[in-house]
């Protein structure tokens, strides 16, 4: 019997979910990466705690804490970018909301993101 | 999407995975905490933009209200909330990595290491914050 499919659609070979294991990849690369940061982070956050303003600025402006902050904030937001639509897909069932939600998600890191990525710049840099 | 006219009527009957009238073993708290405390933490994310910005704007830019609020009854019961999800998806994610990986599925084992779990991540957010608490925290000064 001829296929429904087209040739393009057979040789991608991903059926109705439309991806395959990147999403599962990305998420695990991502937690493997923030072992490490997490550590880190935690050992800068509870150094700065009660500090007065002079503390983090110094500390940040030091560029290899700039750049594992900033690599702290990219892939834990990343991560949970990807783990919070793994979320959706579970317990949102209509595409229509589903992609609203995945928008609102991508609007959140990148937002939440930017602000942190620019703070430390005008920290380090200006 | 049209309406099918031959959906069925929806079940009364409790159905598959029967949540409400199951006993929760060990495994399913920890696995449905994983996900609250990956949400949490997405939430909290904020926090630490709303860190970064203050400090970001020098001396007398919002650093020392942050703190003051960090540091009322609300904003400890907050940041601990924060620290003990960070924790507990830090030490259940590299419980997944080993899953990832084929390794900790045994019944038993998967059952002890979620309880070592929880109690390694209360007491990791405790330890932290009697650190600060202690004044043993800011040495980064």
């Amino acid at each position: 019997m001829k296929s429904a499919q087209t040739p393009l659609h057979r040789v991608k070979g991903l059926g109705a979910s439309h991806s395959g294991t990147g999403h599962f990849w990305r998420e695990r690369i991502t937690a493997v990466a923030l072992m490490p940061l997490s550590l880190w982070f935690a050992y800068a956050a509870i150094g700065l705690a009660g500090t007065s303003t002079s503390a983090p600025l110094q500390f940040f402006a030091h560029p290899m804490n700039a750049i594992l902050m900033a690599a702290f904030v990219i892939i834990s937001l990343y991560h949970a970018a990807l783990g919070v639509q793994v979320v959706i897909d579970d317990y949102i069932h209509s595409t229509g909301m589903k992609i609203f939600l995945f928008l609102l998600v991508r609007l959140f890191v990148i937002a939440t993101g930017s602000a942190c990525l620019i703070a430390l710049l005008r920290i380090s840099v200006f | 999407m049209a309406e099918n006219p031959q959906q069925p009527a929806l079940a009364t009957r409790p159905l598959s995975p029967h949540l409400t009238i199951y006993r929760w073993p060990v495994t399913m708290m920890t696995s449905i905490t994983h996900r609250a405390t990956g949400m949490a933490l997405t939430g909290g994310a904020l926090i630490l933009a709303w860190w970064l910005v203050a400090i970001s704007n020098g001396l007398d830019g919002g650093y020392q209200q942050f703190m003051a609020l960090a540091a009322s009854p609300l904003g400890m019961l907050v940041l601990f909330g924060a620290t003990w999800s960070l924790a507990y998806h830090f030490f259940n994610g590299l419980r997944h990595l080993a899953w990832d990986l084929g390794y900790g599925f045994d019944k038993k084992l998967a059952e002890r290491n979620s309880v070592i779990i929880f109690a390694l991540s209360a007491l990791s957010a405790i330890a932290i914050f009697a650190i600060v608490w202690t004044g043993h925290g800011g040495y980064l000064q």
